[in-house]
């Protein structure tokens, strides 16, 4: 976020600067609703809360990098949640129905992510479709197809104890005794997010990739005039949601040892486009990071670990997303108001 | 003045119902800047953008370095190196100076952006302007005067051989503007060919060399501006006959009383201290440039936008007007010039257009009252003589007068008695046209007040009883129609 030019004593410290405000706002609201958390319930203060934050935490990071890029372009993906679901549904359908190698089912989860981001970004970019409209209906379409694919069942990737279970370790590693001490969990999972969140920075701000999508979220008819491939870039932002959203499927199987079960999905793309706002990310396109939305991601997760400790189940936690949701976007109108 | 470097001749451009352009010359030389000239709707945008390939011409032939050219699109023209500095600034406010001038075609170091050297190149270009832009800056947090310095130092970054600028100075302040012309000198220095689009007479004779005037897209003709005067180039702009009678006296009587007065009206840059009065019967215009703030004073008055400070008076009452809502308590009514944005829901039928601003009056108990709806629309269909099948017509099946006459019908029937009428027959033929002319001057007959405002001269001259003129946000003149010309209304909207 810009801090204005005629701000006070505090928004134009250097420092403030530099680290930008909402970012601090942010870091502050995670460590506010951790010490909240923590003062409401004994049981909170745990490291296995810290590991079940970061379990929450990688799905909708995956999602949340992607949606990023949307929100940046100026436009949005509303199909991560469901989508993510689906892919995970047909890659596990493929291990444990038809026998295939863990490693395929996680590539056919990642290429559906690619397809489904080909399609948004060709309804968005070439067909000019509203983005929360065309989204929206790759979200039904992903709903419905995930439990068209395996009949309606749910479907379990294999478990950590059987064959193909080493894709648990990704995100998770659980000691046996040899080395590591037993049942002790390393969350390396957050090694890759936070390498994720390295590259896209990269990609976000030092690529033509990312240049032109920032370039089209801030005036798409300028980035036309000034010769950039509008159509091109557009869709891109739309394919490296998809992409990430197949990451987010792998990860949701990977790290939650339920089955993955249709229908699940629609309401969880809310988190991540959460993330994105709270992180700093403009719903009016242009403006946006990716470690922002990594500090969203944690405000978003913090709640959904948390909730339950204070007797807030299931519920309840659509509804106090949907309030931080209403908050964060709130802020960005005003934000915009003022600049404009 | 160096050689020819541009010639555009008998330049032909026709849209649907429109002879946009009808043989227009123009010709720029190698250091030279060279105005182009002509009222609101002249055809000067128009001809720029056949220049450019945004529009294809349709005969007419466009010669550049002594090749006969056509571009398809602004890329090619670019390419090439003619290059326009747009009125409404093409900038991308979320990325910085430095990747703006240079978005498009990125220094890159491998697979990434080479924002360094970007801004070592940006600054380069400012220096080389003499301007003092930090080219890491986000163009957001620009002054508009800084963002164009940066589009012309983008242009120039295209090796530019022909810069057009329109309409550069209309955003600026003072001193923004000295600096500009600081520029605009350098640049006819190195020999390149500018072409200058500006309303402002006083700019035209310290910046430019040749003036070429058009009117109602013809060619009027090209001047040396060292030998020509000030009124010389107004009477190109508006030496046109005026085939519809003018008035020729006012037909408010002396004694009428003031229904409207405003004074001191502030709202942003667009209305300063604005102040006038309107009388009962009284058909007042406003008159003025492109972007000399009349629209923005309406808006202001009837509450559609903030205002900063001012008085507002309604028979002699001071009123406090907040909102539209506001204005129509006190009877005033706003026919928008966009009629399809502001005026009417072309999805909805006749009469529920006619109602909405008074829907009030047509509630029985929880419902409308369809039957009286019905009635009351017709008797307006009558009045206003709109022609439509039915009350139930959809107004998106109507013609622009029709739809006008739909708008009047709805301020009406809410008992206005201050009209404004914003551009009231843009868009509309001409037989619509006396038609509605017809209805302002039955209106102001039976007592209400009209302010128009109106980009049309002809229009000005023939219903207006009084005209206020209007240049850059400020009243510079107030005519009494019997001793309004096209002369003196031009002059007190060029004036600065």
């Amino acid at each position: 976020m810009q801090t204005s030019k005629n701000g006070n004593a505090f928004t134009n410290n250097p420092i403030v600067k530099a680290i930008g405000l909402q970012r601090i706002v942010v870091v502050l609201a995670v460590i506010l609703e951790a010490i909240f958390f923590s003062a409401m319930s004994a049981s909170f203060r745990q490291y296995a809360t810290v590991v079940s934050i970061l379990d929450y935490s990688y799905y909708i990071t995956f999602m949340a990098i992607g949606v990023t890029f949307c929100l940046i372009s100026g436009g949005n993906d509303l199909s991560v949640g469901a989508g993510m679901i689906c892919y995970a549904l047909a890659g596990g359908y493929l291990v444990q129905q038809v026998g295939w190698p863990v490693w395929a089912g996680m590539l056919v989860t990642i290429v559906m992510g690619l397809c489904f981001g080909v399609l948004n970004g060709t309804m968005v970019a070439i067909m000019n479709l509203p983005p929360f409209i065309a989204t929206l209906c790759t979200m039904l379409i992903t709903r419905g197809l995930g439990s068209i694919l395996t009949g309606g069942m749910a479907v379990s990737w294999p478990s950590r104890k059987g064959v193909g279970g080493w894709f648990r370790s990704i995100f998770k590693i659980i000691g046996t005794g040899n080395g590591i001490p037993k049942g002790t969990i390393i969350p390396i999972g957050f090694a890759l997010v936070l390498l994720s969140i390295i590259v896209m920075t990269v990609v976000l701000n030092k690529t033509k990739v990312g240049r032109y999508i920032i370039a089209i979220g801030s005036n798409k008819e300028a980035a036309r005039l000034s010769g950039v491939n509008v159509v091109k870039y557009q869709m891109m932002a739309y394919i490296i949601s998809g992409f990430f959203a197949g990451l987010a499927g792998i990860a949701y199987a990977a790290t939650f040892s339920s089955s993955v079960a249709p229908g699940t999905g629609p309401g969880l793309e809310l988190d991540a486009i959460g993330a994105a706002i709270i992180g700093g990310t403009s719903m009016t396109g242009g403006q946006g990071s990716v470690i922002g939305t990594l500090l969203g991601v944690f405000v978003m997760s913090l709640l959904k670990t948390g909730l339950p400790y204070i007797g807030l189940q299931a519920n309840w936690q659509q509804i106090i997303t949907a309030l931080v949701l209403i908050g964060a976007i709130y802020i960005d109108v005003l934000k915009n108001k003022k600049t404009a | 003045m160096g050689e020819v470097i541009l010639t555009m001749k008998g330049i032909d451009k026709s849209f649907p119902g429109v002879h946009a352009l009808d043989h227009v010359d123009l010709e720029v030389c190698r250091g030279e800047v060279h105005a182009l000239m002509g009222e609101n709707g002249a055809g000067k945008s128009t001809l720029m953008k056949v220049l450019t390939g945004i529009y294809t011409k349709d005969s007419g032939t466009i010669t550049y370095e002594g090749r006969e050219v056509e571009f398809h699109n602004p890329r090619e023209a670019q390419a090439a190196g003619i290059v326009i500095v747009h009125q409404e600034l093409n900038m991308m406010n979320h990325l910085t100076v430095a990747q703006n001038i240079f978005i498009g075609r990125e220094f890159m170091k491998g697979k990434l952006i080479d924002d360094a050297r970007m801004n070592a190149e940006a600054k380069k270009l400012f220096t080389q302007l003499g301007i003092d832009i930090n080219p890491a800056e986000k163009m957001g947090n620009l002054t508009v005067g800084k963002q164009q310095m940066c589009e012309i130092a983008k242009a120039i970054s295209h090796e530019a051989k022909v810069i057009i600028f329109d309409e550069p100075s209309a955003a600026l302040t003072e001193a923004e503007i000295d600096e500009l012309f600081k520029i605009i000198r350098d640049l006819r220095e190195k020999q390149l060919g500018i072409v200058y689009i500006s309303h402002r007479m006083d700019e035209i004779k310290v910046i430019t060399d040749r003036v070429t005037v058009m009117r109602d897209g013809g060619y009027v003709g090209t001047l040396i501006t060292e030998q020509c005067t000030k009124d010389d180039i107004i009477n190109m702009m508006v030496g046109r006959v005026i085939y519809e009678e003018p008035k020729t006296k006012s037909m408010v009587p002396p004694d009428a009383p003031v229904v409207l007065k405003v004074e001191h009206l502030n709202a942003g840059k667009m209305v300063q201290d604005v102040s006038f009065e309107l009388h009962k019967g009284e058909i007042l215009g406003f008159s003025g440039l492109m972007g000399a703030g009349r629209t923005e004073t309406a808006r202001a008055l009837f509450g559609a936008d903030p205002k900063e400070s001012g008085d507002i008076y309604v028979n002699g009452k001071k009123v406090d007007i907040k909102s539209p809502e506001d204005a129509v308590k006190h009877g005033i009514g706003y026919l928008s010039e966009d009629r399809k944005r502001y005026g009417i829901v072309v999805g909805k039928t006749v009469a529920e257009n006619s109602t909405m601003a008074n829907l009030r009056d047509f509630v029985k108990g929880l419902f409308i009252d369809k039957k009286k709806e019905n009635k009351i629309t017709n008797d307006y269909i009558d009045r206003l003589k709109t022609k439509t099948p039915s009350v139930d017509q959809l107004v998106i099946n109507l013609s622009g007068g029709n739809q006008q006459k739909v708008v009047l019908a709805k301020w009406l029937v809410k008992n206005c008695d201050i009209l404004i009428f914003d551009e009231p027959t843009r868009g509309i033929d001409v037989g619509a046209k006396s038609e509605i002319y017809h209805l302002m001057n039955e209106l102001a007959a039976a007592g209400k007040s009209i302010i128009m405002i109106s980009s049309e001269m002809t229009e000005i001259l023939r219903m207006s009883d009084r005209i206020v003129v209007m240049c850059e946000g400020r009243k510079t003149a107030e005519i009494d129609i019997a001793e309004a010309t096209q002369e003196n209304i031009m002059h007190a909207a060029t004036l600065r």
